[in-house]
């Protein structure tokens, strides 16, 4: 049975959200899947909206376009709201993952009436928590996992120790905060269901 | 494959099939094979009672035909000069003569 | 074992490289291609490869060192897309008729005007005429298992011609994607060593190369280089046998896909491929008789296998990911119509031109052709002109 998970990204220019696409898909990787991890690319500068993607399946992938109906979204920029339609084409029994202070409750006006499940994590919160910097992708890295299901928490958690390992082994001393924000991450993440 | 024995006497009569790759040419110093003298309409002529082979000429001629041995000039490589009347030209002593009368 | 990586389009090709080693590299940065120099001048930092880089001033200076090189004895490989390559056009020529076996990565994108990054194939369709073969690749897999097989049908001793390996830039050449390498001793193996039969460095003879062409000769050499082209083909396919029994991965000069019984067909080429087959295995689900014809080789053209791909097929779209301003469709289009000509008078033909300038091309995109194709059977009438796919209007 092919079981295919599409994922659209939106943050801005230097924010990291075509890296987390590509750890998401390193990640997936790990574990056995199939994936993709694509930006949009254009002229886009450091602060413009960028979009990036992750396809994720137990079968081959072969469709090379964008992606207009995730099954998830996530926003690593909490600003876009106001200027992108974030929801466009999202489906409704998926998820949209936001970083924010806010609780689902309150970020749901901006969200076009969207009626699937919203997950809010306050990304920079966590991330300054545990890493010292504002670096959100690594705590909504989590936070997708968590509101995709595309994989085992713990399967995941495990994974990262080895990728961080790897991406770091010159400076071993940083894998422990990355380690913590994933899943301090995991804990902060709020979840409202739409549906219900 | 052999091409280095192809292209040793390669003329228009030759097929497609008989050129080397890409035109390559096998050897070095090969335009000594090309006969340029047919170009020539003025021929220069040697007065060798007037030549005290003090060999202004040789150096000066754009085509290397005018050979030089033990010292000496020899008479003109007509199979390549093309017949410019440069040698007559930087020649002191009128030893080489070069048009004024019917060829 | 073969070993699972995940890697961009753009990596897979570099690692290719890594693998094979070549001796010189001349490149001259332009996206979207740059990453292929910067991680090959990264490798040879790190001492992973000992290849010469040389960097230039520009493609044309690229292109020229690459003849230089390759024809002084060395393997030689480069990179390049878009504009590079057309300031590479003067030397795309020489390096093909002088018989050199360059091998090129192209990673595939618009050519200006108005200036654009993203993908199309005008800029190696433009050079389509240049006496170099043109692989394209599906996806990063393609991408990397074409390269060796290029350098290698390129330096066949049948075929001695210089070779593009293109791949669809960003869509392939930036999107990370689950792959398989090959080991590095098996890629060794599989490559040899370059023995060139004719080189500028060997002692033993005397060369001169690339000489001026008299109208009495230049005919007779042109028609050894298409000759050349033409030799490709089989050693495409001897190339290919090979590289499936070292890693069980099939390539020819098409590649067919649900096309035995296939009433509707689309003849299309790169990344969109893929999308292609998505698009044809939900209209068989439907009951729709639809297949896909990628072409893989463009150059030398597989006339004869899109010909018999297509008996039995009732219409065919042909995809052109470029305009030609022939004002009668794109080059596939013209190459596949002048295949048919004659031998399948009845299937009805209808020519795209699709995805220029990076325009995302989707599932639903290609299912809209299908449409097209079964209106045209219903009708029995093929549109009095080419069209464009996805366009405004």
């Amino acid at each position: 049975m092919k079981k295919l998970t599409e994922i659209r990204w939106h943050g801005r220019g230097g924010q990291g959200a075509k890296t987390a696409s590509l750890l998401l898909a390193d990640v997936a990787f790990s574990t056995g899947m199939y994936i993709q991890g694509f930006p949009e690319y254009g002229p886009e500068r450091m602060g413009a909206p960028i979009t990036a993607y992750n396809r994720l399946s137990n079968e081959p992938l072969r469709v090379h376009s964008n992606i207009y109906e995730p099954d998830f979204v996530a926003v690593v920029d909490e600003t876009l709201l106001d200027s992108v339609n974030v929801t466009a084409g999202l489906k409704p029994e998926g998820a949209i993952v936001i970083n924010t202070a806010k609780s689902p409750e309150e970020i749901l006006p901006k969200l076009n009436g969207y009626k699937g499940k919203v997950y809010t994590l306050d990304a920079k919160k966590v991330s300054l928590a545990t890493i010292g910097k504002n670096i959100p992708n690594t705590p909504m890295l989590a936070a997708v996992v968590r509101a995709s299901g595309v994989m085992d928490e713990q399967l995941f958690l495990d994974n990262m120790q080895a990728s961080f390992k790897h991406k770091f082994a010159t400076k071993p001393e940083v894998v422990e905060g990355n380690m913590k924000a994933l899943s301090m991450a995991l804990e902060e993440v709020k979840v409202y269901d739409g549906s219900k | 494959m052999t091409d280095q024995n192809k292209m040793k006497n390669i003329t228009i009569e030759n097929k497609w099939q008989d050129l080397t790759p890409g035109g390559m040419i096998f050897a070095s110093g090969n335009s000594v094979e090309f006969k340029t003298g047919d170009w020539r309409t003025i021929t220069p002529k040697m007065v060798w009672d007037k030549c005290k082979q003090c060999l202004l000429c040789a150096p000066m001629c754009p085509d290397s035909s005018i050979p030089v041995k033990d010292g000496k000039r020899l008479e003109f490589d007509y199979d390549h000069c093309k017949g410019c009347g440069i040698c007559a030209k930087v020649c002191p002593f009128d030893a080489i003569v070069f048009g004024g009368e019917e060829e | 074992m073969a070993i699972q990586d995940r890697l961009s389009g753009n990596e897979a090709v570099s690692i290719a490289i890594k693998q094979i080693n070549p001796d010189v590299m001349p490149a001259f940065p332009i996206t979207p291609s740059t990453e292929i120099p910067q991680f090959i001048s990264q490798f040879i930092a790190n001492g992973e490869m000992d290849t010469v880089f040389v960097p230039v001033e520009s493609e044309h200076s690229a292109m020229s060192a690459c003849i230089g090189s390759q024809s002084a004895g060395g393997r030689t490989v480069t990179a390049t897309s878009s504009c590079g390559l057309a300031l590479m056009f003067e030397m795309l020529y020489v390096a093909a008729s002088n018989r050199l076996p360059i091998t090129m990565a192209v990673v595939n994108r618009a050519l200006s005007g108005p200036i654009n990054i993203n993908n199309d194939h005008s800029d190696s369709m433009g050079a389509r005429d240049s006496g170099w073969l043109q692989i394209y690749a599906e996806n990063a897999q393609e991408a990397y298992d074409n390269f060796f097989q290029c350098m290698k049908i390129g330096e066949h001793p049948s075929v001695q011609l210089p070779v593009m390996c293109c791949q669809d830039g960003f869509i392939t050449s930036h999107a990370v994607e689950r792959m398989e390498l090959i080991e590095t001793e098996k890629v060794k193996a599989f490559m040899g060593e370059y023995k060139p039969e004719h080189y500028l460095l060997n002692p033993d003879q005397t060369l001169a190369v690339g000489p001026y062409d008299i109208p009495q000769y230049y005919m007779e050499h042109k028609k050894a280089q298409a000759v050349a082209m033409e030799n490709a083909r089989a050693a495409i396919l001897e190339v290919a046998k090979e590289f499936e029994a070292m890693t069980g991965r099939k390539y020819g000069m098409i590649e067919e896909y649900c096309m035995e019984d296939a009433e509707l067909a689309m003849i299309i080429i790169g990344s969109s491929a893929g999308t292609a087959k998505e698009a044809c295995d939900e209209l068989r689900a439907a009951g729709v008789k639809a297949g896909v014809i990628k072409v893989r080789v463009f150059r030398p053209f597989p006339a004869e296998e899109i010909v018999a791909a297509l008996k039995g097929v009732k219409a065919v779209a042909i995809m052109d990911k470029t305009e030609s301003f022939s004002a009668n469709g794109g080059p596939m289009g013209a190459e596949v119509k002048a295949a048919m000509f004659g031998k399948l008078g009845d299937v009805l033909v209808t020519n795209y031109i699709y995805g220029i300038g990076g325009r995302d091309v989707k599932v639903d995109d290609l299912k809209s052709v299908y449409d097209k194709l079964a209106e045209m059977v219903k009708t029995g009438k093929s549109p009095e002109h080419y069209q464009y796919l996805a366009l405004r209007d």
